[in-house]
């Protein structure tokens, strides 16, 4: 990269990618994973959307690791935007509960409630 | 997470999902339409209680409450509130109403209090990807400075900005900087201090873990400011994810040339390499990280000279820590007016704090200076957990102090702390409920201090090993009246004499409970009791009704002085217990309390 | 040296380490990097690997001795094959982490900072490891455990023995 055009230019391209309004159609799923994440078994939930994901051969899908999203005595957190605007925070998130996230929410468009934040957290 | 303004829409039975979504959907677009999505975000939240107004709309910060709201009101709402700051009164609920009634109220303060600076991107951008950096704004604020600005004016507008350094001290950032600009020399030094040492405190490993690339933009700027071309940034061995992040990020930024040789055009060079800390707390003093990197014992000297006159290898380096590096980018790309406008008049802009210990939610939270620790810790934090009594929370670790309920609605900022006894420090905040001896925790934090005193002068290296000597003498049950004057006494030689502030600050935790629980200190040494049951010496020993009649307790009592037949109840023989808590650890159900049980109650058992 | 049944110093480390202090010595202050990578390669940091990079760095022993024991990451004895941490980070220790550091001590029959005399397991007090939420936490080898109780501080080292 040369100069701010460059910049720009990558900068530009990139936003597809993390603001779901300019990517009609697509999902972006985002799992904490900074230490306290990974102890609280994000990794194993990271794995689990893979496997999901390529067993129901989801297209669209933009499933990516963040760093810490700061409710550490939620986690393992996992965050679902789509291009709608819509954005849900799922916590305490287990294999099982990745399952019932994939089929339900993401092929079905329902999102879970009893599993959000907002719900867990009074 | 930087938008200045949140809509919170109710999304309850009564306001109807569908008005609701109607009207988030006309927010979304006329935000859009008018090029304000970073300005202010819409969030949809369940019943708020306030049925009788509904649609209602609620706008942070500020908390206006707006009433029967419709789709055509939205526009108006725009135009005024969000961009002109002005209340539309005709949609108010009038003040003052009931707001016993609201119902979600920890979700709507959530939104209320927090405000996300040096956290903006954790938790947002995969941190393993440089291109995501980029897609929100990332290093476009070195690429403006580098366009747009000579080293004076960078420097003048951190000055402007008010931004205090975040690992401790609150030193300004902006004057620290032009101290090593002044410097003459031609080779100078950026280091980034990510020792981040205080036990109980992680938000440095957040940014790092989540964010990598905001500190190598901040380190380039400074780079530019003070004119150097090297940075160095000494991070914690114990934080391998951090670690692995930062290395990907490096040569992610060297790849893409924004490290390195001609940063975008501009002539100017800059490399950033990682040097691993080997597990000392006193590193994280700018001098011993310093020595340490040069590899040497991390041991600190005296300043003067200062770093920014004679540093990393005796040239002028600039050592900031690692939160106070996420902030850079923000003053740029923001302005140092608008990060001015965050906080209070003499601290500006955010602190992040590592919420922990005996509190419902854990975690990370990122508030604006002025906040009071009331709202952190029971309205954004939840309170104490299992209807405990709040007794101190703990504030800037071992060089810190405990404050107490009575000061809890003092606005946080660095001066403030510091006139309570205690201090900023990088952030840990650990909350302690009745269930914690506060004597017990001074000898904790001094325990902390005598391992990692680096020996180098004598206050600290042999004064503090006597104070803890003194302590551990007092959670025995052998203290004696004049324990607790010489405490103090040495605790203020220990404070004036030492060389650097791991010493002056390590006698705080001490002093400050002194102060603030002087009566539990003499419960230890004239009653030879511990009130919170945390000294096994000073407690008295019960099994409770969750006995499960294991015999495991009766087994592991090394002066057999547990009876109880198996499936049934146990007890304990006060007269021949020796306090050697063997029975609390061997307990399966947790049934063995260690609750002071006063003399008379004693009696009856 | 030959600890549990293993050879502490062969030829290949040695090999590795010579190499990795090539790439070190094109750096200013190449000490510390150097450390790093010994204590990575074999372990711990014996006197007999500090001569080598004394020679190596041309830095007197007496300093390069100096440095190691000043550090709590550098060790001189080898440590178990399998390493038990129980953090003694405030958030941890006001929750009770100390309780499960003695209970663990308990079990292994070994203090804070020894290691079985099988050299399976190092048992070590480590300082805050930054998973402040979860506290009480403990890591077998780099392995997190959050929410830890004395209980469950027992069944970690039971399942964690079956595995070995």
């Amino acid at each position: 990269m040369k100069s701010i055009e460059d910049l720009i230019k990558l900068r530009d391209s990139a936003r597809k990618n993390i603001n779901m309004r300019l990517n009609p159609g697509s999902i972006r799923i985002q799992i904490g994973m900074g230490t306290c994440g990974i102890a609280a078994g994000a990794k194993h939930v990271y794995q689990k959307f893979q496997e999901e994901i390529r067993e129901h051969n989801l297209k669209n899908i933009i499933l990516t690791p963040v760093g810490c999203m700061g409710e550490c005595a939620f986690e393992p957190l996992v965050e679902i935007l789509e291009s709608n605007g819509n954005h849900t925070i799922y916590c305490q998130v287990s294999e099982r509960v990745v399952e019932d996230i994939v089929e339900e929410h993401i092929i079905g468009g329902a999102p879970i409630e009893k599993y959000f934040l907002s719900a867990i957290k009074r | 997470m930087l938008e200045r303004i949140h809509v919170i829409i109710c999304g309850g039975e009564a306001c109807s999902k569908q008005e609701a979504k109607d009207i988030k959907r006309e927010f979304d677009r006329l935000l859009e339409q008018e090029g304000l999505t970073d300005e202010a975000k819409t969030v949809m939240t369940g019943c708020m209680g306030l049925c009788e107004y509904h649609p209602v709309v609620v706008m942070y910060p500020g908390e206006v409450f707006y009433q029967n709201i419709t789709v055509e009101a939205v526009a108006t709402i725009i135009e005024e509130h969000i961009k002109h700051g002005r209340i539309v009164e005709q949609y108010r609920i009038p003040e003052p109403f009931d707001r016993g009634k609201i119902k979600n109220i920890s979700q709507l303060k959530f939104y209320k209090m927090q405000k996300r600076i040096a956290l903006r991107n954790c938790g947002v951008i995969n941190p393993l990807d440089i291109s995501e950096y980029i897609a929100r704004d990332g290093y476009f604020a070195l690429a403006k400075v580098l366009r747009e600005m000579d080293p004076k004016t960078v420097i003048d507008t951190m000055k402007q900005s008010g931004l205090r350094g975040r690992g401790g001290g609150g030193f300004p950032t902006g004057l620290k900087w032009e101290f090593a600009a002044k410097s003459v020399d031609d080779v100078k030094y950026v280091i980034c201090n990510a020792d981040e040492g205080d036990p109980g405190a992680f938000m440095d490993r957040a940014v790092l873990e989540g964010d990598p690339h905001s500190v190598l933009e901040a380190m380039a700027i400074c780079g530019y400011a003070i004119g150097a071309h090297q940075g160095y940034i000494y991070v914690r061995a114990e934080y391998p994810v951090a670690v692995e992040r930062l290395e990907i990020a490096i040569r992610q930024a060297r790849e893409l040339q924004i490290l390195g040789r001609n940063i975008l055009g501009s002539h100017f060079d800059f490399d950033i390499e990682l040097r691993l800390g080997a597990g000392a707390f006193v590193c994280g003093e700018e001098t011993a990280l310093i020595a340490s990197i040069e590899g040497e014992r991390g041991m600190p000297r005296n300043k003067p000279p200062f770093p920014a006159v004679r540093g990393l290898w005796g040239r002028p380096t600039n050592v900031n820590n690692v939160e106070t590096f996420a902030n850079v980018p923000v003053i740029f790309m923001k302005g140092a007016d608008w990060f001015k406008n965050v906080g209070t008049e003499k601290s500006s802009g955010t602190k992040v704090f590592a919420l922990g210990g005996k509190i419902m939610n854990t975690g990370l939270i990122e508030i604006p200076m002025g906040t009071t620790l009331r709202e952190a810790i029971y309205d954004i934090g939840g309170g104490i957990p299992n209807k405990r009594k709040f007794k101190a929370v703990q504030t800037g670790g071992p060089s810190g102090g405990c404050i107490t309920e009575k000061y809890l609605d003092t606005p946080i900022d660095f001066d403030n702390l510091v006139e309570l006894g205690s201090m900023m420090g990088s952030g840990g905040m650990i909350v302690m409920d009745e269930d914690n001896c506060m004597v017990d925790v001074a000898r904790f934090y001094l325990d902390f201090t005598v391992e990692e005193s680096c020996g180098k002068c004598t206050p600290c290296r042999e004064g503090t090993k006597r104070m803890l000597d003194i302590l551990n003498r007092i959670c025995e049950g052998k203290g004696t009246e004049e324990d607790l004057d010489v405490l103090e006494r040495l605790g203020k030689m220990i404070q004036e004499s030492s060389l650097c502030g791991l010493g002056q600050t390590a006698p705080n935790p001490v002093l400050s409970t002194l102060k603030h629980f002087r009566s539990e200190y003499e419960a230890h040494v004239y009653d030879k009791v511990c009130p919170a049951g945390v000294c096994a010496k000073l407690t008295t020993f019960t099994i409770t009704e969750d006995c499960i009649g294991c015999t495991k307790c009766a087994r592991n009592c090394p002066v057999g002085a547990i009876h109880g037949k198996v499936k049934e109840l146990h007890h304990i023989d006060p007269a021949l217990c020796i306090h050697c808590g063997a029975c609390k650890v061997a307990c399966p159900v947790n049934a063995i309390s260690t609750k002071p049980v006063m003399k008379e109650e004693h009696a009856h058992v | 040296m030959i600890v549990s049944g293993k050879q502490l110093i062969t030829e290949e480390k040695l090999a590795h380490l010579y190499a990795s202090m090539e790439e070190n010595k094109k750096k200013p202050g190449p000490l510390m990097p150097t450390l790093h990578e010994a204590q990575k390669i074999f372990g711990c940091v014996p006197l007999s690997i500090q001569k080598i990079i004394s020679r190596e760095l041309d830095q007197s022993i007496a300093k390069i001795n100096g440095v190691v024991t000043f550090y709590s990451q550098f060790s001189i004895e080898p440590k178990g094959e399998n390493i038990i941490n129980v953090c003694l980070g405030t958030a941890c220790y006001v929750r009770g982490s100390q309780g499960i550091l003695d209970a663990f001590s308990d079990e292994l029959k070994i203090a804070p900072g020894e290691t079985t005399a099988d050299g399976i397991f190092t048992l070590q007090a480590t300082r805050c490891i930054g998973a402040c939420g979860l506290a009480p936490v403990i890591t077998v080898n780099q392995t997190v455990h959050g929410n830890c109780s004395v209980q469950n501080a027992k069944e970690i080292l039971k399942n964690f023995k079956k595995t070995l």
